[in-house]
């Protein structure tokens, strides 16, 4: 910022301000987001997402005050990257959230993973019982392949 | 390494990608900086081999722009959105698990209408399954039918217009034989 700034100055002085003003209440939203959600779930989406435009909006004006031009592609950078991990980030915690029962039923007006989750649940133990069954008879590692069916397939409880 | 081996076409993405990363570190973007950094990007490719991205082998930069300022837009509207209930709804906010179908079962659509859709406040993958491409998605402040329909909408227009943007052929023409009209706004 400079003092007693004109014309092009005052201009992107201006607009530099709104841009970190609003970055900021971004921030704040998520802040307030945090405290008032009562549910995990919902308080993942005031921590990841406001920051996604919060974040563009002060790096947007930290490029306007530097006025140099090799600033914006790692600001462009930085915020791809932030991009690419949010997102990321969200589904894990979220995902863990769901699968470890850490939700309010009664805050949902639908949730339509749980029927898919409980038939997947009702296979799996199905399955088991099956394994254990034709593993009964056999010596050694009757125990050991049960274990990674489950490693990386649909939902599961 | 058994792996088969990928073309230098489909890395290149890859490749520029890294340089780009370079310069911007550097702060350099000089011909001699960019030349050197594309030697390591290279090697780097070489050691650290990851399985490849199996791009379609289209982009549509004409769809991709439009996409991306709709896109920016959104995410200003839906911040606010979201800013709202967190400020006035508070504890009492309902909210519902959807499960969206979507068109395509390439990992890259899924991937990135997933992440299209996760950006964008309000909504939030909580489970994939990869066998059906089916995208069970934790929406904010969804409190009806009417809000699920809304929602599960949101998440196929998304992706269908990544699928203009970056779909294969097939998907394209899949699109096309369901009836969406050719010129129709990114992502509305």
């Amino acid at each position: 910022m400079t003092p007693n700034a004109t014309g092009a100055d005052a201009v992107i002085d201006a607009v530099t301000a709104v841009l970190l003003i609003v970055g900021a209440l971004m921030s704040l939203g998520a802040a307030i987001g945090l405290l008032r959600f009562p549910d995990l779930m919902s308080r993942m989406h005031a921590a990841t997402k406001p920051q996604v435009l919060g974040l563009f909006l002060v790096l947007a004006a930290m490029g306007l005050q530097m006025r140099e031009w090799w600033v914006w592609p790692i600001l462009a950078v930085a915020w791809i990257f932030q991009l690419l991990t949010v997102p990321v980030s969200a589904h894990m915690v979220g995902r863990a959230g769901y699968r470890t029962k850490h939700r309010h039923p009664e805050l949902l007006s639908a949730d339509e993973l749980e029927a898919v989750v409980l038939r997947a649940a009702g296979e799996r133990a199905a399955e088991k019982a099956q394994e254990a069954d034709s593993a009964m008879p056999r010596n050694g590692n009757g125990g050991r392949n049960g274990r990674n069916a489950g490693a990386d397939g649909g939902p599961s409880a | 390494m058994s792996r088969k081996r990928i073309s230098f076409r489909a890395e290149l993405p890859l490749l520029v990608w890294l340089v780009v990363i370079w310069g911007a570190l550097w702060r350099d973007f000089s011909p001699g900086n960019l030349v050197f950094g594309a030697l390591i990007a290279v090697v780097v490719a070489r050691i650290f081999y990851l399985p490849p991205v199996e791009l379609s082998g289209r982009f549509n930069v004409l769809r991709a722009i439009p996409f991306a300022v709709v896109f920016l837009g959104k995410v200003v509207a839906a911040s606010f959105q979201v800013m709202y209930p967190a400020i006035f709804r508070g504890p009492s906010v309902t909210n519902a698990v959807v499960a969206v179908p979507l068109r395509s079962h390439s990992d890259l659509m899924v991937t990135a209408t997933g992440h299209v859709i996760s950006l964008i406040p309000g909504s939030l993958i909580v489970e994939v399954d990869r066998s059906t491409s089916t995208l069970y998605i934790h929406g904010l402040n969804v409190r009806d039918q009417s809000d699920i329909a809304k929602l599960r909408k949101e998440v196929q227009d998304t992706e269908a217009s990544l699928i203009r943007i970056m779909g294969t052929r097939a998907e394209v023409d899949a699109l096309q034989a369901e009836g969406w009209p050719a010129m129709r706004g990114a992502g509305s």
